[in-house]
Order: C-alpha cells, then structure tokens, then sequence
C-alpha cells in the first residue's frame, strides 16, 4: 500500500516529464502511424492515460484487480478505435510498451535504494508488460477476420531496449524468437550497446514460452557479439522447465550468467557497476 | 491402446512450426501433462518440424493423444519425402550438423521424450515418432 503510494506520487510528480518523454518516444516509433492519427489526439489519449494510470497504481495490485478496470475500459475505447484506423496490434500496443523507458526514467532518477529500486522497475515492468498484452488481446478480439496476420505478430512482438540504469540496458523478450524479427532484435540490442556504453544487458526471456536449440543459438551469439562490444550479457527468466528442458537438449549455457528473474538479474549488474552506482544514486541525483 | 485424439498438420513454413507447438502445448494440457513435461515435449515438437522444415523439404506431423492404461501420452509423427539421412547413427551424435544449427536437435529430443522412433531413407524421406507419457 504504501510502496504503491509512493509510486503514483512519483508518477504524479513527474507527471509533465513522463508525458512530454512517452508522447516524443511514440511520435519517433517506428510503428506510430501519422497518417491514420493526429498528434494532438495522440497527446489528448496520453495524457488520460496516464492520470488513469496513476489512479490505478496507487489503488489496485495486479491489473485483474477492480481498481484497474478504468484503465482497462479507456484501453477498450482507444484500442477499438484503432482497429477501425487500420492500425496492426503491435502498432496498437506500443502506446504501452514506448511508457516503459520514460517511467524507469522517473523511478531510477527518484529512489536512491538499490532494492527500492529493482522492485519498483519490476513491478511497473510486470504491470507494463501485463497491459499490453490485454491490448494485444482487445485488438485480437476485434479483428477476427484478419486474425492469423495477427496471431503473427502477437508471436513476433517483442518489447523494445530499455535502459534500466547507467550502463544497464534491459531486452525484455514476448513471443516466439524463430523469426527473422529475431535477428532485427539482437541487433537493436547491439546497436544500443554501441550508442550507450552499456556495461551490462539483460536479456530477459521471461516472455519467451520456448527456448529451443535455435533459440538458444540466437541468445549465446547475442551474447558473444555483445562480449566483442565490451558488453556482458545476463540472461533472466530462466523458470525451472526452462532450464531442465537445455539441460537435456544439451546446450551449455555455462559460460553465461543467467538469473531466474529480471529483478535478480538488475541486482547482479548493479553490484557488477557497483561503483557508479553509488555515485550516480546518491551523490549526483539526476533530475 | 486408445487414441484420444488424432491430427495431422502441414510443415511448410515457420508458421506451421508455430502451430505445432501450440497445438502441442493444448494437447499435453488435455493430457494434463506438468509444465515441465508440456516444455518437454513441446520443445521437442519444435526441433523436429523444423527439421522436417529445413532438411526434409518440407512435410507433415500426425499428433495424437493417447491412453494406455492409466497412462496418458502424446505422440507426434514427423514425416517428410525429403532427401533422407545417410548416416542416422552420426546425425544422432551430439552436435553434428550438416547446416547451421547445433546439431542437438535429433540428440536432444531423444532426451525429451520416453519413446524415440526415426526411420530415413536416402531419396524417399524420413519419419521421427515421439511419445511423452504422464
Ligand atoms: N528430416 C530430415 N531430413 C534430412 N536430414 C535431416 C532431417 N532431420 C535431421 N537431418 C540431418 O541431421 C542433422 C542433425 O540434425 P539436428 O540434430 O536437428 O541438428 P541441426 O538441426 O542443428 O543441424 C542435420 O544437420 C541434418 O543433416
Ligand atoms: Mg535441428
């Protein structure tokens, strides 16, 4: 109760930032459609959003809780509208997915406990991840017609690079990896650890039903491009079935530090930038 | 022995590989299969399709839920008329490919299931059966 407070007062406080950063970061995908939607309506359905949003964090757990359905409806509402504009499901939901580096943003630059932290990226990512895939569903349920396209790209979504703190990004994995999209994937993550300087990238598969031996090649070449770049890889949501199951295809993922969870994971790396954790968190809080 | 339940699904694109696992995934929830069994078998489905799918040519998988007993299974049938495998006793070795792979797909299925059956021969095709049991 008390930490979900906290976290609706640092959004409410924030609340112009976060608004002005999500509004550019969606206005700058790659998937926003210009011609189908005027920017000022994109500005007017971000700005009920997020005060929505911030409603429902304060009052509700999980979005299956009652305290989410005001969210929920406003997400029917826009996502319906949407799919009479032609908009694709990923397009649809990256209004959610562009919000999580804009509200990591805010937490990280706010709290100054390493643990406080972790567990407040953690729970906005799980709430995040948890809406847009509702969205997802909304927009599923909208189109039957045209639903084999979008069980596609339901399948071949995944939520963009984060960075979750100084020299920390994060590449939080939805939906099956055997696709050419993969490869668009990992090479992102590439591309941000060269523009960033990142020390540290968790890639989580926490989303990721499969890890076949295809799937796992992709992840330890990732990883090994990355090493050449002066980047360590952590990979997190490794759920217990996961690991039995490469144990037995026999791939060795002794060579890469991996995690259960992303919070483990996020804990790992700042204990790894130790140093500048310290520094960054406590003596030159950004604003 | 009872068949349950008794498909056949086309492997011709990596969609289809798609589908395989998720009809998969539903049949060993019929089944009532734990999560790590369902992963099992599930993983196993997807290094065999896309077998069929790359060195096969391209084919087809019978999947069937069956019961014995007590006991509940699901078993999938690969089968392609591709080029077939020369030598099945090096293609089953760890790591042994003749593409890009890691040459653990053949090996590591075998480890995922409880009954591994594979039949090829060179210019007809090949056909993998796979069972998991409950
Ligand atoms: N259906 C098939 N038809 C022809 N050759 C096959 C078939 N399945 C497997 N093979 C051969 O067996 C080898 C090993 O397969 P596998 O263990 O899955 O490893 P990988 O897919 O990484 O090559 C393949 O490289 C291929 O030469
Ligand atoms: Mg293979």
């Amino acid at each position: 109760m008390e930490k979900r407070t906290k976290l609706a007062e640092m959004v409410r406080n924030q609340h112009d930032v976060i608004l002005k950063d999500w509004v550019e970061s969606q206005l700058n995908a790659t998937t926003l459609r210009r011609e189908l939607m005027k920017e000022s309506e994109l500005r007017e359905q971000s700005r009920e959003f997020l005060s929505l949003y911030t409603q429902s964090v304060q009052s509700g757990e999980g979005i299956g809780d009652a305290a989410w359905k005001p969210v929920k409806d406003f997400l029917g509402q826009i996502t319906r509208s949407r799919v009479l504009l032609g908009f694709t499901p990923s397009e649809t939901a990256t209004f959610i997915f562009s919000l999580k580096q804009p509200l990591f943003d805010v937490i990280r630059s706010t709290l100054k406990d390493p643990k406080e932290l972790v567990a407040d990226i953690w729970a906005t990512t799980t709430l995040l991840d948890n809406l847009g895939l509702y969205v997802m569903e909304l927009h599923q349920q909208n189109r039957e017609e045209v639903i084999h396209r979008q069980q596609e790209e339901l399948l071949e979504l995944s939520t963009p690079v984060v960075q979750l703190f100084e020299n920390i990004l994060a590449l939080p994995l939805i939906g099956t990896l055997d696709s050419a999209r993969t490869q668009v994937v990992m090479e992102n993550l590439l591309q941000r650890i060269v523009e960033t300087g990142a020390m540290i990238a968790i890639i989580d598969i926490t989303g990721v039903p499969t890890v076949d031996t295809l799937v796992a090649q992709h992840l330890l070449k990732t990883v090994a491009a990355a090493r050449l770049m002066g980047a360590d890889c952590i990979i997190s949501g490794i759920r217990p079935q996961i690991a039995q199951t490469i144990v037995h295809l026999g791939v060795d993922l002794s060579e890469v530090t991996t995690k259960a969870t992303l919070a483990d994971a996020f804990m790992i790396a700042l204990q790894r930038t130790g140093a500048s954790v310290t520094k960054s968190a406590v003596s030159q809080p950004k604003g | 022995m009872a068949t349950l339940r008794d498909e056949i699904f086309p492997i011709r694109s990596s969609d289809d590989i798609v589908k395989v696992r998720q009809v998969t995934r539903e049949w060993a929830l019929m089944q009532t299969f734990s999560l790590v069994d369902q992963t099992k078998i599930v993983t196993a489905a997807s290094e065999l399709a896309r077998n069929t799918l790359e060195y096969g040519r391209g084919g087809e998988v019978r999947i069937q839920a069956v019961q014995e007993g007590p006991r509940r299974g699901v078993r999938l049938t690969f089968t392609d008329q591709g080029p077939g495998i020369p030598d099945l006793a090096k293609a089953l070795q760890d790591g042994f490919t003749t593409g890009s792979g890691m040459g653990l797909g053949l090996s590591g299925s075998k480890r995922l299931v409880n009954d591994f059956d594979i039949q090829s021969e060179v210019g007809k095709g090949t056909t993998v059966m796979i069972a998991r049991w409950k």
